[in-house]
């Protein structure tokens, strides 16, 4: 960190937010709900048809209605990612889906594929389309050109630095939505059809397989420069973390910062939309008396699936941003609970359990803001009184002492070494 | 009846290559340099350029010069495009290749007679896409190889652009801005200067359970390349394309020897020739793939692409 604290600072603009919206992932209406609940400023989200994570539970149009519903009360908004590259047969039903998606109130929707960002424009105009990092955009020309299209939005691509960033923002007014934390395409976002050539799964319609992850041998002069497993060719890289860039990020006047990672757990999600939520309001509190505070990144590093880094932001990614290694779980932790209810008469609280817990486990609760304490995991009961001897099954209500007060959608998990 | 004869499109990595293929019975070439192409088997400044625009002139048949613009722009680039176009206009190439809308805009500005053809490669995939482009300038799309027969022989019948398809060579299936086998270099404790990893140094990975394909890489200054580990082959079942009047059709020259280029070309003009001569009568020879076989490497397989698959997603 010391090295890039040395630089100036890029001093950028954000034209139309007064401050960086806290942009979060959901993959499903319950995961939308926390993400808002601990800070999210807006969400994006998959509908059945057009995004690009096949594999994640997605929304109907009735969940996103009541998302929505539920997002309009904190102020946040809710965005559909359509960013697929449509193929000949999917164009069928676009406008209608389109305008469908207007009428449950989505804000935005983020699309790639030019003949999506045309066919919103066209059928849907309550909606704003937002460029998608799939197009993979590095300057300021592209830009401008989307801008001139009508788009209030571009992500960038992954690859642009924060010094590129500063020059976009020089030439364009518009806003700029950048990648801040999660897995990371080591490739140009859109520029890889691995799943294509090794499973028939067409990634850039939402069936990437991951192969990037795959080992490989790399044949040099005909022969392979491995030996041995650990030693193998990898295009796999390690996760974007820039949580201890924040002011560098605002300064270059980032609008909207994202999350990647509408396949994580709600966990993940509202414990990485916590720690941001908390570094940016503290930002803005105070600028000059800005402190990375080390329970943000603690917290980050509880949910990290992958080693961290700060992709390409400072420089281009080298050895140490691949995982050539086997991955470790990051932290000793595994999420256990939700809470639902709190007696402050009794200090009982009611939690749903969602991974296995038994009295002398050592647990933790936060919540939005930071709220905070440990404690170890008292006697059990289900809701008729009748004691447990473990948590044991996935949504049971779960009884038990709380060292400090907590409040419904706080969360609890556990130690796990 | 006499068809309209598709164009056979090739690629070449010098002047001289680029001559053999003309004779050889190519209607058209895309060349350009790295710094504003991609996945360029040579490199040709603007003097070479103009030179090919010379010899295509002043040659029987009278090539098309295609000037590949086709990277993904950073901002120091897209600076230096207006010059760029403006000098491709001036030598006369027949058209642009791009797929940044950054160039559009250059082009826009410095060069606005210039032809333009979309290729964004992989994500240029229906019908409503080449509408889009068609609709801000571009006469030709350029399809992802990805795609398949039916689809393709769709986007002809629904766009009014120029359509163009890849029918034979390797395509790029990975293009990352990392420099991933330098950076692998250093896991093994070694220097990247120990390995030379740039385009035609033979460097290819093989999937640890996929034991019995190659999949070529290199590096340049703008990234990591993965290439497929078969060529395409369409000189079989050209007839669907003609058929359907694709309007070009690509041989791709990437990582081949002149020799061989010329033996693929030889192959597709045979083809196409016979076909427009007498479609009703026209016939795959089977001594056309037997050329290419004499001269494909054992190690890639020629394959049909994606062109009879169906993907899921």
């Amino acid at each position: 960190m010391g090295m890039t604290m040395n630089k100036p600072r890029y001093q950028g603009k954000r034209y139309r937010l007064d401050r960086p919206e806290l942009l979060a992932p959901a993959g499903n209406l319950e995961k939308l709900k926390f993400a808002v609940h601990y800070g999210a400023d807006a969400v994006y989200i998959g509908g059945q048809k057009y995004g690009l994570r096949s594999g994640a539970d997605n929304f109907s149009f009735e969940e996103m209605r009541e998302g929505v519903e539920f997002a309009a009360r904190y102020g946040a908004k809710v965005f559909v990612a359509t960013n697929i590259y449509a193929h000949n047969e999917d164009i069928d039903g676009l406008e209608a889906y389109l305008r469908k998606l207007e009428e449950v109130g989505i804000a935005a929707i983020i699309a790639a594929d030019p003949a999506i960002v045309e066919t919103a424009q066209r059928v849907a105009p309550g909606l704003e389309v937002h460029l998608s990092t799939q197009q993979s955009v590095l300057n300021w020309r592209t830009v401008q050109f989307w801008k001139e299209e009508g788009l209030p939005r571009v992500v960038l691509a992954r690859e642009t630095s924060l010094e590129e960033i500063a020059e976009i923002k020089s030439h364009v007014d518009i806003e700029i939505e950048a990648f801040i934390h999660g897995a990371m395409c080591s490739s140009f976002s859109g520029r890889c059809v691995l799943s294509n050539h090794f499973t028939d799964r067409d990634s850039n319609r939402g069936g990437c397989c991951q192969s990037c992850r795959w080992k490989y041998d790399l044949y040099v002069d005909g022969d392979t420069i491995a030996e041995g497993e650990e030693q193998m060719f990898t295009m796999g890289s390690k996760d974007l973390c820039m949580i201890r860039h924040i002011p560098e990020l605002i300064d270059v006047g980032v609008d909207s910062f994202k999350i990647e990672g509408r396949m994580k757990s709600l966990h993940y999600v509202a414990t990485i939309v916590n720690a941001y939520r908390q570094a940016i309001d503290a930002y803005f509190a105070d600028p000059d008396g800005y402190e990375l505070r080390p329970e943000w990144l603690e917290e980050v590093h509880k949910a990290a699936n992958r080693p961290l880094n700060t992709g390409f932001f400072f420089d281009t990614p080298g050895t140490e941003d691949h995982i050539y290694e086997p991955e470790e779980k990051a932290a000793p932790y595994d999420f256990a609970g939700v809470v639902l209810e709190y007696d402050e008469q009794t200090g009982l609280a009611v939690v749903q359990q969602r991974n296995h817990f038994k009295p002398g486990q050592e647990i933790e609760f936060f919540g939005p803001g930071g709220t905070f304490f440990k404690q170890t995991v008292d006697e059990l009961r289900d809701r008729e009184g009748n004691r447990l001897d473990a948590a044991r099954h996935p949504l049971q209500e779960i009884v038990l002492r709380v060292a400090e007060p907590v409040r419904p959608m706080d969360m609890m998990r556990k130690r796990i070494r | 009846m006499v068809a309209t004869k598709p164009e056979l499109l090739a690629t070449a990595a010098s002047l001289e290559e680029l001559s053999l293929l003309a004779d050889a019975g190519a209607d058209a070439f895309v060349i350009g340099e790295s710094r504003f192409g991609a996945r360029l088997p040579g490199e040709f400044g603007l003097e070479q350029i103009g030179e090919a625009v010379r010899i295509a002139r002043g040659s029987e048949r009278r090539p098309r010069i295609y000037a590949a613009v086709n990277n993904l722009m950073d901002n120091r680039t897209v600076g230096e495009l207006p010059a760029y176009l403006g000098r491709l206009a001036e030598i006369g190439v027949d058209a642009i290749v791009f797929g940044d809308p950054s160039v559009l805009m250059a082009a826009r500005e410095a060069a606005p007679q210039l032809r333009l053809h979309w290729n964004a490669e992989m994500t240029s995939t229906s019908y409503a896409q080449a509408d889009y482009w068609g609709k801000r300038g571009a006469s030709r799309i350029v399809l992802a190889r990805e795609l398949n027969m039916e689809q393709i022989v769709e986007v002809k019948q629904r766009t009014s652009l120029e359509v163009q398809v890849q029918v034979h060579g390797m395509t790029n299936i990975y293009h990352s801005k990392r420099s991933l086998v330098d950076s692998y270099l250093g896991h093994l404790g070694k220097a990247p200067e120990q390995v030379d990893s740039a385009l035609g140094q033979g460097l290819f990975l093989m999937e640890a359970d996929r034991r019995d394909e190659r999949y070529p890489i290199y590096q340049d200054a703008y990234g990591t390349y993965m290439m497929s580990s078969d060529d395409i082959c369409m000189i079989e079942n050209l007839h669907e394309l003609l058929e359907a009047g694709i309007d070009s059709l690509r041989v791709e020259g990437l990582m081949k020897t002149p020799a061989y280029n010329e033996t693929v070309v030889r192959a597709y003009r045979a083809a196409i020739d016979a076909y427009a001569a007498d479609p009703a009568g026209y016939r795959f020879d089977p001594s056309w793939l037997a050329a290419i076989r004499r001269v494909q490497d054992p190690s890639r397989e020629l394959s049909y692409g994606f062109f009879y698959k169906e993907q899921v997603y």
